[in-house]
């Protein structure tokens, strides 16, 4: 019986990384539902991960959030350290085990530890008051009610509770305590308990102790359902980010095959491909569903925050438009959800359901409304690309479906009679010149 | 704007075997839109100016494709495209210059996928280089104190990283240069990208451009200076409706420097 703890603690582990890493291995199959891709640029690309994923740099162009939201970082990742010591204790039963070997470290350690605790559960409290009371605008639009709402304050008011867990735990810990070594904020707490016995003060340390390892397996499996899942996708969704000016747009491969077919006068367009050789055209042009956007998209959709950073800045949306971009990722995530769950239920095959991501979840009206002028991708602080999305899908409505707006269709026949937009001769293109 | 403007096409420059230092490709809006070919114009003055030796294809250049790409019918955009690089490999072309940030973005970044590989400007760094070089001359003349601001194209600043040159020359035009809210990596687009140009809004509050033009004119601008065809139009329309069509111009940072010489 002397193991229970120890026994406990070993199963709720298990449980807690076991199901997180069930969870994960579905977002990594759902995403590589997508299309491959290569990557090259490999420096440009870890230097984007040391800027804008570790260094922060595109959250700080909003001064207030971005330096809140460092704040949360820097106490999330250090913080961290923490876990290990809480790991060997729990497993072997040892009580602070660092403590002994660390000596004035171990309390520069702690200490840091505390005050970042105090830091992150102010920045939390003005984050929920942000979203709350203040009510700023990119927090309250169509597609923020319902789950993606609570979903924001849920993480918020696990995070108060962590930190404050943490700091009973500290401030109730009699021997940490004696210790006088790195309890520079628990010190304080402390004395709300001085009239409390010893006995008691151990049932309390021993519950927040136990209670905030819970709480932060529980949170970590929270991630998956959440927004939240960004603490670990920025990262390699970083260093996936576009690379190339943003407005060179993708290059569609199996039109330029079919496109040089045409120009090439060697070529009968008639004659069967040559034996072994597969029939270059793709299934599709463009996208409709999210298996026909690629695994970086994807990855985008699982890593978005829903900040609404790019929906603010996006010019359809502040003039009342339909579009908004965070919808664009929000509903991609969520139709890839639904498919991964289809998956799921028949065993390991996708099942038509009569759904896609457009019309199902993105109507045309919205992709419509876009200018492509990149300000969302611009604004994403983990660097998504929602364009690249909505271009995909118009191309789907234009090339599969043909159905461009009927002005579009104008201006398309225009530029392939006459070799511009407009219905003017193309012979007169240099009267400019004389007039 | 009379006197007569000298614009040698590629045809006459291989008739006579020899090669322009560089292309000036005028786009569609530059061709054929009324506003449009005076910036056109305006930019060949101080070429002509500058003793710049360039030509323009005239009747064999067509639409680069850009808003067929961005309005989805990718097969239209990289027919257009693979006809326009035929015709400018043929001339042997190097280097490409353009007063359209649309032109300049898809010949800059997505012919070169396609097999057309030049170095390509936009008028304004164009410009910039005939600065440095000494060849153009850039001082404030009428311009001199004005009030100005600049409303950054998508296609130059955002999507292609270039903020500096139109504000560098605007700079040399001594001008007061002042900035609206919205600027540089965040500037707001004008309405026109994506091919919005040539269909009606989808249903909302407000027109892009005039959100825009509103934003411009809290700067208390003399002179909305542009570096784009379709923003100069769409940013024109919002000052007609806006009633500040007396009050303030929108002009072409090019049309700018060559009314500054008095060309
Ligand atoms: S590119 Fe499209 S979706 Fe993105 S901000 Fe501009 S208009 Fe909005
Ligand atoms: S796409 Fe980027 S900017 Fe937009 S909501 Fe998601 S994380 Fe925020």
């Amino acid at each position: 019986m002397q193991y229970l703890p120890n026994i406990i603690f070993l199963l709720i582990l298990v449980a807690g990384v076991g199901y997180f890493t069930y969870n994960i291995k579905k977002v990594i199959r759902n995403i590589k539902l997508g299309l491959p891709v290569s990557v090259s640029d490999k420096a440009e690309r870890w230097a984007n991960v040391g800027r804008i994923a570790i260094g922060q740099s595109k959250m700080v162009v909003r001064p207030v959030s971005g330096a809140l939201h460092i704040v949360v970082y820097l106490g999330f990742v250090i913080m961290n350290i923490e876990m290990l010591e809480i790991i060997i204790d729990g497993l072997f039963g040892t009580h602070r085990i660092f403590s002994s070997y660390l000596g004035g470290l171990y309390g520069v350690l702690i200490g840091t530890f505390e005050i970042l605790a105090v830091l992150v559960f102010v920045s939390v409290i003005v984050f929920w008051i942000r979203r709350n009371i203040v009510k700023i605008k990119r927090f309250m639009s169509k597609e923020m009610t319902g789950w993606p709402k609570n979903d924001g304050n849920t993480i918020l008011y696990f995070e108060m509770v962590l930190m404050g867990l943490f700091l009973t735990m500290n401030a109730t810990d009699v021997h940490f305590q004696e210790m006088n070594n790195g309890n520079v904020i628990s010190q304080y707490i402390a004395g709300w308990f001085s009239g409390v016995e010893v006995g008691t003060l151990h049932i309390i340390e021993r519950a927040a102790w136990w209670i905030h390892i819970t709480g932060i397996l529980i949170f970590l499996n929270y991630l998956y359902f959440s927004k939240h899942l960004h603490i670990m996708l920025a990262f390699p969704n970083v260093f996936f980010g576009r690379v190339t000016p943003k407005g060179q747009f993708k290059n569609n491969e199996a039109v330029t095959k079919e496109v040089k077919m045409m120009m090439d006068p060697n070529v009968d367009p008639f004659a069967a491909p040559p034996a072994g050789e597969e029939q270059a055209v793709p299934a599709k042009f463009g996208a409709s569903d999210v298996m026909d956007l690629s695994q970086v998209q994807l990855l985008n959709a699982y890593t978005c925050t829903e900040c609404g950073r790019c929906t603010s800045d996006c010019p359809a949306n502040i003039t009342g438009k339909k579009l908004s971009p965070r919808k664009i990722m929000m509903d991609t995530r969520d139709r890839l959800e639904e498919v991964g769950k289809n998956i799921d239920a028949n065993k390991g095959v996708f099942v038509p359901d009569n759904k896609q991501l457009l019309g199902d979840y993105i109507s045309e009206e919205e992709l419509w409304a876009c200018t492509s002028c990149n300000a969302c991708v611009e604004a994403c602080p983990v660097s998504i690309d929602p364009l690249s999305i909505i271009m995909e899908m118009r191309q789907y409505l234009v090339m599969e479906k043909s159905a461009a707006p009927n002005e579009l269709n104008v201006t398309m026949t225009n530029i392939e009679n006459n070799g511009a937009p407009w219905p003017f001769n193309q012979q007169d293109r240099l009267n400019w010149s004389q007039e | 704007m009379s006197e007569t403007i000298k614009v040698p096409t590629m045809a006459e420059y291989m008739a006579q075997g020899k090669q322009p230092e560089v292309l000036f490709w005028v786009g569609c809006a530059g061709s054929f839109d009324d506003r449009a070919k005076k910036i056109t114009k305006a930019f060949v003055k101080l070429l002509n100016n500058a003793g710049v030796d360039f030509a323009v294809l005239g009747t064999e250049e067509s639409c680069t494709g850009d808003p067929a790409k961005r309005a989805g019918n990718e097969f239209l955009f990289q027919m257009q495209a693979v006809t326009n690089i035929e015709v400018m490999n043929a001339y042997e072309v190097k280097k490409v210059v353009t007063a359209c940030p649309h032109c300049f973005n898809t010949i800059n970044n997505e012919y070169p996928q396609l097999g057309g590989n030049y170095e390509v400007m936009h008028h304004t760094q164009f410009l910039k280089s005939l600065m440095n070089e000494g060849r153009l001359k850039v001082e404030g003349g009428k311009f001199k104190g004005k009030r100005i601001t600049f409303h950054d194209p998508c296609y130059l600043g955002r999507a292609n990283g270039e903020y500096e040159a139109p504000r560098d020359l605007l700079r040399k035009l001594e001008v007061e240069l002042v900035e609206m809210k919205r600027c540089k990596t965040k500037g707001l687009c004008c309405g026109a990208g994506g091919a919005q140009m040539f269909k009606e809004p989808e249903p909302g509050t407000k027109d892009i451009n005039i959100e825009r033009t509103q934003e411009a004119i809290e700067a208390k601008p003399e002179v909305i200076a542009a570096g784009c065809p379709f923003c100069n139009t769409m940013m024109t329309d919002g000052v007609k409706g806006e009633n500040k069509e007396g009050e303030i111009e929108v002009m072409d940072v090019a049309e700018m420097i060559a009314t500054a010489q008095d060309l």
